[in-house]
């Protein structure tokens, strides 16, 4: 069929079944956004291009499937960037396109030119600038493929002006094919044979999940393996939410900022089986030491993942879901009572200070706030002590989701990203939680959330300090706090007031059970502020 | 330790770019990089000459194989494959030189490609050993220029970058 090829997007996106993209108009990709009025694909106009990565990012998260996110030209696809970064750092999929100045002007620097494949290279998964019409409908089919198989990760394609208004014959490819990008996704069956031997010889066997589980839509299948041959089970911060805190084997988060039980196990282990998690440097600081004492398996779908941050004594490069099927094929019911016994001893209850007057200890609201809200709930949080106190205080119950910037540590992600994630599960209770830093660098979505009433909760832990910072100073400093005072911050409530939006303070215990209520049965757009003793420490 | 790294990739434009940009930002050291079509013109073949130890060399393997365009990624070992460079030296040659200089052309198996009145240009196709030796044995002549192409591999035998032996 004869069309223009800023149609042909539309059709491409529509034969994706993408319901909803996230953006921010500008001259270059005007034909695109023309294109997109009559096609009932819904636009959501953000407030800051970086913003529509973030929305994007939280709608793939919880839809399970690649999310659109469009700039414009030069400053719109430049500010797209960090998002971008923050994707690809936690393999997330997400389809960038972006505007471009038109064929014949490109590298002449005319008017909002920027080369966005150049700059945006170190953190794409892959990246198109489209120089021939044609090849639109193969460009935008590999591109949701490259996105969304494999280890998945953020693809751009960049859209010259006049490439956007040529006529094309439209015909969407029914597969991509793409004769170097064949990811392995079945495990082989004699690596997978070998794991189960050693996870079988394992007197003290621990599984540590990472994000790759819900990469690879793994968690049913990572239960039913612990379950079945009783391994206890850490997480890293992407795959906290997996296992419900609630269950027995779950010992928690592990790293720097990790949880007592979680790090004895990960120390005390003599087989280590890690599945889709890379080992990041705020999981584990000292592989060596890891490698040296300890069994170490590893299932990843990125075979460069294997043996890039730890060695790996048994690798098995392969799709977590496919992999673990098989193990559990294999499976035989297993005891582990001693060292389980073991690790139930580290178990610590979190104990509560009593905070300055005007305030409450942090992790007691998150505490409470996992109490009240349903188990459904989305929680996202953002970057900083706010992060930690809720990866590590909020319980979460079965088919409760966490969602974070991990990789990257990208402040100003929580709220952008429990618009999308509320966007693609409306059913489900959204909660953002942050701190009065990130906040600032994100408040401006307030108005998308409100233009296109996506109902998200938003907690605002205040301290009037970049509190994880001034830890540092205070710490590795000697208290030389230098750029860490929040001081000019609005009145967060009056800000709501503004905005049009329900919101209240939370100072003691009563207005925190308040805000509790507020948080559970309010089905609207909620600021709740939480006052925060400035003296809590991270941990 | 150097290594030879032959890679098959699509021939698009920004292919180089996106290989280049992974070396730096990844913290690989390249030596040098030969890069041209091959038979089937939507293919070209690049070899790259390395400096890491064998964990540089795996993560570089796995690196390069990981972007969408590269089709193939194999380390030659020395021993498993013919290595050339192409090398071009400008000499200071005056008249009374000359007939010397002509005696190290032919003792090296190089080739003289141009003369003038007060120089000589030299080239020479060898190994990078044999490159380096070449460039100690001129440069008391007085080297004005020199260029090299990098170096080029391939497998030994039937040896193809599809197919190991």
């Amino acid at each position: 069929m004869k069309m223009k090829a800023c149609q042909a997007m539309v059709e491409c996106l529509k034969a994706e079944n993408v319901k909803v993209v996230y953006g921010y108009p500008g001259a270059a990709i005007c034909p695109f956004y023309d294109a997109l009025m009559d096609s009932g694909i819904r636009h959501v106009l953000v407030r800051h291009e970086a913003n529509a990565g973030h929305e994007a990012s939280g709608y793939a998260r919880i839809s399970g499937k690649p999310a659109v996110c469009i700039a414009t030209s030069g400053p719109g696809a430049v500010n797209l960037i960090t998002a971008i970064a923050t994707a690809y750092a936690d393999s997330i999929p997400i389809i960038c396109i972006t505007g471009q100045v038109n064929t014949d002007q490109i590298g002449s620097d005319v008017f909002q030119e920027a080369d966005i494949t150049g700059a945006a290279e170190p953190f794409v998964k892959h990246s198109y600038l489209v120089k021939d019409p044609n090849d639109v409908p193969r460009v935008f089919k590999e591109a949701f493929y490259i996105a969304g198989s494999g280890r998945p990760g953020p693809v751009l394609i960049d859209m010259p002006m006049d490439v956007q208004n040529a006529e094309i014959d439209f015909k969407y490819p029914k597969h991509a094919e793409i004769r170097s990008y064949k990811p392995t996704t079945k495990g082989n069956a004699f690596q997978v044979k070998r794991v189960m031997a050693e996870l079988e010889k394992a007197e003290k066997p621990l599984i540590c999940i990472g994000g790759g589980v819900f990469a690879s839509k793994a968690e049913e299948e990572v239960v039913e393996l612990a379950h079945l041959m009783n391994i206890p089970v850490i997480t890293t911060m992407m795959g906290i939410s997996v296992f419900s805190d609630d269950d027995p084997l779950f010992y928690g988060m592990l790293g720097t900022h990790g949880v007592r039980s979680a790090n004895t196990a990960v120390n005390e282990c003599d087989v280590l089986f890690l599945v889709g998690a890379r080992v990041g440097d705020r999981a584990v600081k000292t592989p060596l030491a890891l490698e040296q004492n300890t069994r170490i398996l590893h299932i990843d779908i990125d075979p460069a993942e294997i043996g890039k941050n730890i060695g790996a004594d048994l690798p098995l490069v392969g799709d977590a879901k496919d992999v673990l099927r098989q193990l559990i094929e294999r499976a035989k019911p297993m005891e582990h009572k001693e060292w389980i016994a073991r690790l139930d001893s580290f178990r610590t209850e979190r104990v509560f200070e009593t905070p300055r007057k005007g305030t409450v200890d942090p992790r007691q609201f998150i505490d409470k706030l996992s109490k009240a809200m349903p188990d459904d709930t989305v929680v996202v949080a953002d970057v900083g002590q706010n992060q930690i106190w809720t990866a590590t205080g909020y319980h979460f119950g079965k088919g409760g989701r966490f969602l974070t910037s991990g990789g990257m540590g990208t402040m100003g992600y929580s709220l952008p990203a429990a618009i999308g994630a509320k966007m693609a599960a409306p059913d489900r209770p959204v909660m953002a939680v942050c701190g009065d830093g990130a906040l600032q660098m994100c408040m401006m979505e307030l108005a998308t959330a409100i233009q296109h009433d996506v109902k998200v909760k938003l907690v605002v832990m205040t301290n009037n300090r970049l509190g994880m910072v001034r830890e540092l100073q205070t710490r590795g400093y000697n208290d030389r706090e230098i750029a860490v005072f929040l001081d000019g911050s609005p009145d967060f409530i009056k800000l709501a007031d503004a905005y049009g939006i329900k919101s209240c303070r939370v100072t003691d215990d009563k207005s925190a059970d308040e805000a509790a209520e507020l948080l559970k049965n309010y089905d609207g757009i909620t600021l709740v502020e939480v006052r925060v003793d400035e003296n809590t420490a991270t941990l | 330790m150097k290594h030879t790294i032959s890679v098959l990739v699509e021939n698009h434009s920004g292919v180089l770019s996106r290989i280049t940009g992974l070396f730096s930002r990844r913290g690989f050291n390249i030596e040098s990089l030969a890069v041209g079509p091959t038979h089937d013109p939507e293919v070209s073949r690049i070899t790259i000459i390395a400096d890491g130890d064998e964990h540089t060399v795996e993560q570089i393997e796995k690196q390069l194989n990981k972007l969408i365009e590269v089709i193939k990624v194999r380390t030659l070992k020395k021993d498993e494959c013919f290595a050339r460079e192409l090398m071009m030296v400008k000499l200071n040659c005056p008249a009374e030189k000359r007939s010397e200089i002509m005696t190290v052309a032919e003792m090296t198996e190089a080739k003289i490609v141009d003369v003038t009145l007060t120089t000589v240009t030299l080239e020479i196709c060898a190994r990078y050993n044999k490159l380096e030796r070449f460039i100690e044995i001129v440069a008391p002549y007085g080297i004005i220029e020199l260029v090299r192409t990098g170096t080029i591999a391939i497998q030994k035998g039937a040896d193809t970058m599809d197919r190991k032996k």
